[in-house]
């Protein structure tokens, strides 16, 4: 069957004829859409109470999101092709001059591979949000997202409408709406498709575990999240393949005392420690 | 005037009988700037694009703590992600093209007197310290500190630090993904050469940290060389 234009669809020579086509549009779907309220995500995660969802959404193929989300909550991401890959920026929504910092987030667990009990560090000796869960375990905190340069070398397009954006292209986008610029990007991580170190250094492909994995996180903090679902630069395949990215939040309660991971290791705890003593501090 | 006695707690500085061997430019050129960093101290320059920075490790496994920006717009800045996934490696060694965060180089490896240079491990601070050591030591210097002054003489901030360089520094990744910063492969007198690629602006923080291996716990002076280079290496 042939579809007519979309011109011919609609009939919209006056403004009374132009809303109701207007209106006419609503109650859609699309393959990926955020879902309002959260609750009526078609996707809810099973032992999660739909009620309790504070945000729920599937990010496209090349596309992005964000949102502000209150400390303790509780933060999935679904891969249910094999082919996502979340690209990911956190801050302190209170102060996103404190931001996700790689480079402590590998060393001070002793750790450069991401999984279940990783806190992911700000540069203020903070946990941002704690890894607390991983059915994939193929992550990476080197390579960062691709650039423009990247993909004008890789595909020959990067255009963040177009149909190989880059992760930065977007994430200057996702950072943009929230008043924030080019440097307040900081390098990133990203999920689902992993990358390991030989030992001469060399970063070697892993890619994706297969479909249907998920990583759930909690927020120690006030979190800006931004996120990118884009092909990973290392993805050897020529063609840009990626998956849907679904995303949940729901509310939650922050890592305490009584959590075992609390104390899992001395510096999980004392970077725990100083979590909470900001967040009693601002009454948080 | 004799210094007076003090009671705040500054940093250490090397043990007497600490050998320095100030060595001399890797690459051979007509000296634009040769500048001593003090213990514990930052530094900062413009490098032109041509030049070349010889940074000497004049005590031996002195941690180097590298920033650099476009000097022109810095909000293009070094990035460790693009740095790694250009060249598919995780360590730095000559050869290495130091890229920025639109994947453009800054600076090129054009000498290099250790096996591997590191840029995994970032910059130590007073509150990462509170994690890795405990809050007995929140009141020790650190690079972040030294980044964060460093750049206010140049009109930058917090927002402009981002996941740094070390060189003379050590952190292997092993097969299970264990990471950390071990004794240092570097010696008195051991350099690195690096050649600006555009205008850069190099940040340097002189690794205070004396709590792990990446100063051999004894922190000491570097020699920063800018040179036309002249021919080729020596
Ligand atoms: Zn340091």
């Amino acid at each position: 069957m042939t579809l007519s234009a979309p011109r011919e669809q609609h009939t919209t020579n006056t403004v009374l004829n132009a809303r109701t086509d207007a209106r006419a549009q609503g109650g859609q779907r699309s393959e990926w859409m955020p879902y309002l309220p959260a609750a009526s995500s078609p996707f809810v995660p099973t032992d999660v109470d739909p009620t309790a969802l504070v945000w729920a959404e599937t990010v496209a193929p090349g596309g992005y999101t964000h949102k502000v989300l209150t400390r303790g909550s509780r933060i999935r991401f679904d891969d249910p092709t094999g082919d996502a890959c979340a690209h990911l920026v956190l801050y302190n929504a209170l102060e996103p001059t404190e931001r996700l910092n790689v480079a402590d987030t590998q060393k001070i667990p002793w750790q450069a591979y991401l999984g279940a009990g990783h806190p992911l560090l700000s540069g203020d000796g903070r946990v941002l949000a704690t890894v607390l869960a991983d059915t994939s375990g193929r992550h990476d905190a080197f390579c960062g997202t691709s650039t423009d340069a990247w993909n004008e070398q890789k595909y020959g397009d990067s255009r963040p409408e177009g149909p190989t954006p880059s992760g930065r292209g977007l994430l200057v986008k996702a950072a943009a709406k929230h008043g924030l610029g080019r440097r307040d990007l900081p390098p990133s991580i990203s999920l689902f498709q992993g990358v390991r170190v030989e030992t001469d250094g060399q970063l070697a492909w892993q890619g994706s575990f297969g479909a249907g994995t998920h990583v759930e996180l909690v927020a120690e903090l006030p979190l800006l999240v931004l996120v990118a679902n884009v092909a990973h630069p290392l993805d050897p395949r020529p063609d840009y393949q990626v998956g849907p990215l679904r995303v949940h939040a729901w509310r939650g309660a922050a890592t305490g005392p009584a959590d075992p991971r609390f104390a899992a290791t001395p510096e999980l705890e004392r970077a725990y420690l100083n979590t909470i003593d900001y967040a009693e501090a601002r009454g948080l | 005037m004799t210094a007076p006695t003090s009671t705040v707690p500054v940093g250490a500085s090397y043990a007497e009988g600490s050998v320095l061997d100030w060595s001399r430019t890797l690459l051979p050129g007509r000296v634009v700037l040769d500048e001593q960093v003090a213990s514990n101290a930052p530094w900062s320059a413009v490098v032109a694009a041509g030049q070349v920075l010889t940074i000497v490790d004049v005590g031996g496994n002195q941690s180097a703590d590298c920033l650099m920006y476009n000097a022109a717009d810095p909000e293009e800045r070094y990035s460790v992600p693009d740095t790694l996934t250009w060249q598919q490696n995780a360590y730095v060694t000559t050869g290495t093209v130091l890229r920025s965060n639109e994947g453009r180089p800054l600076m090129t490896v054009v000498g290099n007197e250790i096996d591997r240079q590191d840029t995994i491990g970032g910059a130590c601070s007073k509150e990462s310290n509170t994690l890795r050591y405990g809050h007995h030591v929140m009141y020790h210097h650190g690079c972040r500190e030294n980044f964060l002054a460093e750049a206010s003489r140049r009109g930058l901030g917090i927002r402009d630090l981002v996941s740094n360089l070390n060189w003379f520094m050590n952190v292997p990744v092993e097969a299970d993904g264990a990471l950390g910063i071990v004794d240092g492969m570097s010696a008195p007198g051991r350099r690195v050469a690096i050649r600006a690629e555009m205008d850069v602006l190099v940040l340097v923080s002189n690794c205070p940290q004396m709590n792990n291996p990446c100063n051999d716990f004894n922190p000491t002076p570097l020699r920063m060389i800018v040179v036309e280079p002249s021919g080729a290496q020596e």
